[in-house]
């Protein structure tokens, strides 16, 4: 098969591996951004595949992960009107909200659907006139220029009955709060391969320099985020410091030019809250002047939503690197992916579930040379 | 797709001897018990199933079993869209019944079938599935001896609801069952994984694969035969359908209290269901099944079920993808394509498609 199973050979694996033995005198944190690379490490357990002094912790990488609570509860809110069908990507159902989810929202009766993309819903919107068709707008900047072109599609066709709740985050601002941070343990990037596949890798340069650390732009497969550690750890070891690309067969320097100019179009940068880290300022995109008319928090009038979280959730720290999932003493107890506590056990991609499903009898890490 | 709005058929050369003309659809009468039930069921279902036992007509089948130990199993079929590439529902309930019964080393014999239909199902749809339950009823070599027909308003339905039962009878003395797995069993699938989750996944969400997968809907009584009469000695049989192979897995190593280890570099799964499945971030591992089968043999038959299994049509591609080691204390381990080890869990809820 193209583009996967040469990515996943075991024996380049093992190849990397060794180099990455072999290069290592110190002991380095590293930290993957985004939560496609999380699953995978934790999926095809590349973690064993480092030496020992190789920390890898998980980011903020999961859009549904750091989605605030106070959202989810105006999703939920929206979707339990009548005459509203609610349009969203899989995940996001199971996330929980203050009381419920969106899965117990449909089954209470609320036109909850899930769409593959933006413009499914735009099309059941067109195809419905008398409905008011809501699409729960999550991701960081992979998904925002489809969501861009579903509202301005909206615009320019005149359906007016089309709105978006808009959850965009951006991955500069959250890496620059992180490094910041007077707790933080990074001293390198994987930087998210399909973020960079739409933005490119310009944006990062001056964080690099500023903070003094390797940032390597990275991609999913095994082998992608072998190389990725390797390039980084190389960095390390030589004490250089720049943004590298190992994701070259679908990442550029300048991205791609007219999905960034659909999300200028669009949207604008924002301040965001981000569920268990806090606000952080131009973290986030949010509708334009010309475009405010569909957003869906303006039209159903729930701009105003407060949440608090639950006290025993730590998603926060772990979303920040500081903690390790099964160091929460919730962990596998009171809460587990049938009873999260928190997003970061809902999501697919979120550390917590990632850990739970494929770690939870395993606390610590054996060094394995290959 | 609505299966209120499904096309007309025209690739049967036998017509429907109901007269559709009169009643295209169905109606709340057809399930009420009078004459339009009763010309349903006669022109329909009986005309069709052509069973001695269904035309008598009686309010239950009477059958005369002569083993000590019979299979008994009872399965419903709410499958949406009615019709995918590999089959309907109608092939569905009855491959899905006869491969319960068959996962006990049983011979299936008889169905029952069930319609709860939704006012408003065109009778031409319901003659197409009728058509294919005849057909893999047929292949399968069970009959279908008693049935009911019940409508429901429009809307409370999804076109077609099948229920059955089925009876099998157990013509060896083995116990083919979770509780007989011994440590050191190899476990043996028969093929390729994912075909029927994706082939339904390919329709419900309109993607259009360059080549169709088709679902792997099979009846495997005759396989699980094959290998009892060969002499092999099975300790259990599971068919993978909802859940997948993993699931299957957890479930059996739970109930017999042993650990499973599973290479997944040994599981075969086919290059478009395979690119299906990372287009929609779903992991083949978990995506149903509806013609495979999962056998623990011991280590000194597996070369012997192997070389009966691959001699079956629907065995061709079997091989032996882990075994029963009692090592971990995780119910079932795996090992990746990249050779790490890790555990494989039940899914909690249903798998869904990830974002980005």
């Amino acid at each position: 098969m193209k583009y996967l199973d040469e990515y996943r050979d075991p024996d380049l694996a093992k190849r990397l591996s060794r180099e990455i033995h072999r290069i290592t005198t110190r002991p380095h944190v590293l930290m993957e951004v985004c939560g496609g690379q999380t699953h995978a490490i934790v999926k095809f357990g590349i973690d064993e595949l480092l030496p020992v002094g190789i920390e890898l912790v998980h980011g903020p990488g999961c859009p549904v992960c750091v989605t605030p609570l106070e959202l989810i509860d105006k999703a939920i809110e929206i979707a339990s009107q009548k005459n509203v069908v609610f349009c969203s990507f899989g995940d996001m159902l199971r996330v929980p909200g203050s009381e419920k989810d969106l899965f117990a929202a449909k089954a209470q009766g609320g036109d909850v659907r899930i769409v593959y993309s933006p413009l499914d819903a735009l099309k059941l919107a067109r195809d419905n006139p008398e409905k008011q068709v809501v699409f729960f707008a999550v991701g960081f900047e992979t998904t925002a220029p489809a969501n861009a072109m579903a509202v301005y599609q909206a615009k320019h066709q005149g359906v007016s009955n089309f709105s978006i709740l808009v959850s965009h985050v951006l991955v500069p601002p959250a890496m620059e709060a992180i490094l910041s941070s007077p707790n933080n343990r990074v001293q390198g990037f994987l930087a998210a391969g399909h973020v960079c596949a739409v933005m490119g890798y310009t944006e990062y340069e001056p964080i690099a320099k500023k903070y003094h650390v390797p940032i390597v732009v990275t991609g999913f497969e095994p082998l992608d985020i072998l190389q990725g550690i390797c390039l980084c750890v190389k960095q390390l070891e030589e004490g250089r410091v720049g943004v590298e690309n190992q994701y070259t067969r679908s990442v550029r320097q300048d991205g791609n030019a007219r999905a960034r100019e659909i999300i200028e179009k669009v949207f604008c940068v924002v301040s965001r809250k981000w569920r268990g880290v806090g606000a952080i300022p131009r973290s986030g995109l949010g509708l334009r002047e010309e475009y405010r008319e569909f957003d869906a928090e303006q039209r159903f009038g729930v701009s105003q939503y407060s949440a608090e979280e639950s006290p025993d959730c730590i998603s926060g720290t772990i979303l920040r690197g500081i903690k390790k999932p099964h160091q929460c003493p919730a962990f596998g107890n009171t809460c587990t992916p049938e009873r999260p506590l928190g997003a970061t056990m809902v999501s697919s991609e979120g550390a917590c579930a990632a850990y739970y499903r494929y770690r939870k009898h395993q606390p610590q890490k054996d060094a394995a040379v290959p | 797709m609505n299966p209120l709005d499904a096309k007309k058929i025209d690739d049967f050369t036998m017509a429907c001897p109901v007269p559709i003309s009169d009643y295209p659809h169905v109606l709340l009468a057809h399930g009420g018990g009078g004459k339009l039930m009763h010309q349903l069921i006669e022109k329909m279902f009986k005309a069709a199933f052509n069973s001695g036992e269904l035309n008598k007509g009686h309010d239950s089948a009477v059958m005369k079993i002569s083993q000590d130990r019979i299979a008994f199993t009872t399965d419903s079929y709410v499958v949406n869209p009615l019709f995918f590439p590999g089959g309907d529902i109608g092939k569905l309930a009855v491959n899905g019944t006869v491969n319960d019964l068959a996962m006990s080393g049983a011979c299936p014999k008889y169905l029952s079938l069930s319609f709860i239909l939704e006012e408003g199902l065109p009778l031409e749809t319901l003659w197409r599935v009728v058509q294919s339950i005849r057909q893999a009823a047929g292949e399968a070599k069970v009959e279908i001896v008693t049935g009911d027909t019940k409508v429901v308003d429009r809307g409370k339905g999804d076109g077609i609801f099948i229920n059955t039962s089925g009876i099998g009878v157990l013509e060896h003395e083995l116990t083919i069952a979770p509780q007989n797995v011994r440590t050191g069993d190899v476990i043996l699938l028969n093929g390729d994984l994912a075909r029927h989750g994706m082939a339904i996944m390919a329709v419900r969400e309109g993607l259009e694969f360059e080549s169709s997968i088709e679902s792997d809907c099979a009846p495997l009584a005759d396989l699980v035969g094959a290998l009892l009469n060969g002499g092999v000695e099975v300790h259990c049989l599971r068919d993978l359908t909802r859940g997948g192979l993993a699931s299957a897995l957890n479930e059996i190593a739970e109930t017999s209290k042993q650990s499973i280890f599973i290479d997944e570099s040994l599981i075969p799964v086919r290059e478009d269901v395979a690119s299906a499945c990372e287009i929609l971030g779903l992991d083949p591992l978990y995506v149903a099944n509806e013609g495979r089968l999962i056998a623990f043999v011991r280590p000194a038959d597996q070369d012997n079920a192997l070389r009966i299994m691959r001699g079956h049509p629907l065995g061709r591609d079997a091989r032996v993808v882990g075994q029963v080691d009692n090592k971990a204390s995780v119910p079932v381990m795996i090992k990746s394509k990249i050779g790490a080890r890790r555990i494989l869990d039940m899914l909690s809820g249903e798998q869904l498609p990830r974002i980005c």
